[in-house]
Parts: C-alpha cells; sequence; structure tokens
C-alpha cells in the first residue's frame, strides 16, 4: 500500500540535496536565483513523478539485464518533452533553464529513485515518492536559490529586499558562492539532525 | 537464445513507444516554439524601431559582407521596418565572439542614415551579476541616437563615450566593438540595403 511517508521523506529525512546528494550539477549550477530554482525543481519533479510511474509499471515485464537502458529511455523521453513543451508554451523560463533542461536526463536522482525505490515498489509509492524527491529538491533549490540571490543581488524573487546603499557580494552568484552555501546548509542540516537525535 | 530475444522484444518495444509518443509531442508544440521564438526576434525589433506596420522579419533584404578566411559567404539579413509607404528603420543582428563567456549576440536598429535607435542583446553567456550589466536596458539606452560620426568607438576607459560599470570592461567592449563593425558594414553596404528595401514600400 501507498504511504504517506513515501512522500514526506524526500522533503526532508532522505532529502535528495542535503541527506543523499545527488543531481549536484544543476544544484551548483541553477541556484543563482530563486526564480531557476523553482523552474529547475518543478520541471525535474514532473520528469521524477512521470518515470516513477512509468517504470514501476513496467517494472515486472523488464528483464533485469536490460532494465539501466530502458529506464533511460523512458527518463530521456520525459525530459524531452519538458524541453519541447516549455520551450513552446513557456518561452520566457526556457530561455533561463535551457541548457540545464537535457542535463535532466542525468540527473543521478532521477535515475536513483527509477532503480531505488521504482522498480520495487508500487506505482502509487512511486508517484507519491518522485513527488516528495521532487518536492524536497525543489525546496532545496529555492533555498539556496534565495540565499544565493539575496546576498550575491540583493534581490529574492527579482523584489529588492535591502536599500541603495547595499553593496552585492558579488562571489555568492558566481560558482564558489554555490558550494559556499551548499556546504553551509549541509552543516545546518546536520547539526539539527544532531539535536535531535540526543533527545530521548 | 531464448533469453536474448526477450531482452531485444523489450527493448525494442520500449524504445518504439518513447519514439512515437516523442513525435507526437512535436508535432503538437513545433507551432508554438517557433511562434515563440519569432514573436520573442519581433519583440526585440519592436524595442529598438520606431513603431512599424509591417513584419521586419519577412521583409529583408541579404547582403552578402564578403568571405570569411575559410571561404565560405558571410551573409547578413538586414531587416526592414516601414510605415505609411516610408522605411523607419533598418534592424540586423550582429555579434561579437569578444565575450567574457562566449559569443555576445545583438540586434542593432538604425536609422536609413546609419543612426541608432536602439540596440538589444539577443543571447549572451556573461558573467551574472558583473559581465550581464550590458543587457541592463539603462545601460542600452545611450547608444541611441549615435552614429559613426559623433562617437568614439570605445568604453571610456579606453578614451572613447561609452559609459560602463567599473569592474567590467570586458563585456562592454565586446558589445561597443559589435555594434560599432555592424555600423561600418552597414554604411559600406548602405546604397544596396536601401535599393533593396526600396521593394518592400512600392509593392502595395
Amino acid at each position: 500500500m501507498a504511504d504517506f511517508k513515501d512522500f514526506t521523506k524526500g522533503i526532508w529525512s532522505e532529502n535528495p540535496v542535503f541527506k543523499i546528494v545527488l543531481g549536484m550539477c544543476p544544484v551548483l549550477a541553477v541556484t543563482t536565483a530563486a526564480e531557476n530554482g523553482v523552474g529547475m525543481g518543478l520541471a525535474t519533479t514532473f520528469v521524477l513523478v512521470c518515470s516513477n510511474i512509468v517504470v514501476s509499471g513496467v517494472r515486472t515485464v523488464i528483464p533485469d539485464k536490460v532494465r539501466l537502458p530502458a529506464f533511460i529511455v523512458i527518463i530521456a523521453s520525459f525530459v524531452t518533452i519538458v524541453d519541447l513543451v516549455m520551450n513552446g508554451f513557456f518561452h520566457q523560463l526556457h530561455k533561463v533553464l535551457g541548457i540545464f533542461i537535457p542535463l535532466i536526463v542525468v540527473n543521478c536522482i532521477i535515475l536513483g529513485r527509477a532503480e531505488a525505490f521504482a522498480s520495487k515498489n508500487s506505482i502509487a509509492s512511486s508517484a507519491l515518492d518522485g513527488l516528495g524527491m521532487g518536492v524536497g529538491f525543489t525546496l532545496s533549490l529555492v533555498v539556496l536559490g534565495s540565499i544565493r540571490e539575496a546576498l550575491g543581488n540583493g534581490t529574492i524573487f527579482g523584489v529588492s529586499l535591502f536599500g541603495q546603499g547595499f553593496v552585492p557580494m558579488l562571489v555568492m552568484i558566481l560558482p564558489p558562492g554555490a558550494f559556499v552555501t551548499l556546504g553551509l546548509l549541509l552543516g545546518v542540516m546536520n547539526r539539527i539532525e544532531q539535536a535531535r537525535d540526543k533527545k530521548p | 537464445m531464448k533469453e536474448i530475444a526477450r531482452l531485444i522484444l523489450v527493448l525494442t518495444i520500449i524504445c518504439v513507444v518513447a519514439a512515437a509518443s516523442l513525435s507526437a509531442i512535436y508535432t503538437i508544440t513545433k507551432e508554438p516554439i517557433e511562434r515563440a521564438a519569432r514573436e520573442e526576434k519581433l519583440s526585440a525589433m519592436r524595442k529598438i524601431t520606431p513603431a512599424f506596420t509591417n513584419e521586419p522579419d519577412v521583409d529583408k533584404v541579404t547582403i552578402s559582407l564578403g568571405r570569411d578566411n575559410k571561404g565560405n559567404e558571410i551573409a547578413r539579413d538586414y531587416y526592414i521596418a516601414t510605415k505609411d509607404n516610408a522605411v523607419v528603420g533598418i534592424d540586423f543582428e550582429t555579434s561579437s565572439a569578444a565575450g567574457y563567456g562566449g559569443t555576445i549576440y545583438i540586434i542593432v536598429g538604425v536609422t536609413p542614415d546609419g543612426m541608432l535607435t536602439g540596440v538589444e542583446i539577443l543571447k549572451h553567456s556573461e558573467t551574472p551579476g558583473l559581465g550581464t550589466k550590458v543587457t541592463a536596458p539603462a545601460w542600452l539606452a545611450q547608444f541611441k541616437n549615435r552614429d559613426l560620426a559623433n562617437t568614439i568607438w570605445s568604453v571610456k576607459k579606453d578614451g572613447g563615450d561609452i559609459d560602463y560599470t567599473s569592474g567590467a570592461t570586458i563585456s562592454p567592449r565586446a558589445v561597443v566593438a559589435a555594434v560599432k563593425q555592424g555600423l561600418e558594414d552597414f554604411s559600406s553596404y548602405r546604397e544596396e540595403i536601401m535599393a533593396g528595401a526600396q521593394t518592400f514600400i512600392t509593392t502595395q
């Protein structure tokens, strides 16, 4: 039976970015602004849910030996669909995320979930798992993007935060800022976990 | 043998289904994608050109600018904007490979006399927050009403007339050089372009 936990675990206890630490390429590359994080997160969520459902649906007919090529074909198809639909109907967003969309194919989270979860669980559980992982991924990207955008550009979602006198820390929206922010957030997550574990 | 056959069969079925659904999606999205790309170009043209009533991306004059060092012909499209049977502006695309993060693609609008009516950046991969300042409307606005004669075409640091943000000089230099080159090409081929443009205002 599908369990609500399949959904919630992706948000905190098995968060793809901060706990499993998978798919770092898009995480580091697109989070220069909160808005990019939302777009990339939602696109990844869509692919995750669809590929999880399909992989789970065909898991009994796919022979073990060819499961990886089969999964890759399924994932790549959904990524191409996202690319085409976004280009046609959300052109502005596609301009920003353009080069990262094809990269969803190689995002380890998606193949990881197909292999580790969807190929062993029911369709409903797999859909919830994909949704939870997607939401967790999106939230992580938005948090990272917000921090970097706020410090590096003085805005969040394009809204100016500080007064005229604010001098942006440019490094935050450059690649080093991504690593620094990710590292600090990982540290904070681990600290919170430790504090939790100590309580009886 | 039996197993191999099964593996092949399963993979083939998956690929066929994937290919079929992709071709269906492609057919559905083909037109919106083309429309969006065209709309993007037209909206850039509207920003940099006085009001026009025709479709400049259709009414274009293609000029050969000679050959590159591999012997291939370099052709450039000049988009002719017209209103009330008169040419109000000419737009053309130019680019500079001297950007910090790669080639910067620019669309430039000029009057028939070769004075700038506007400059827009179409595509670039400059450093966010630094080189990307060349895409700011305030920065691009200073190109308006400049031409080859009334401006020293380099950034202030190099003794020219173009303002830029301190810290980022590579991107503005690239843009300035590309716009200048574009204006020079326009003035060398002006006669030809204007002759071609006439055909769009007398055909009505």
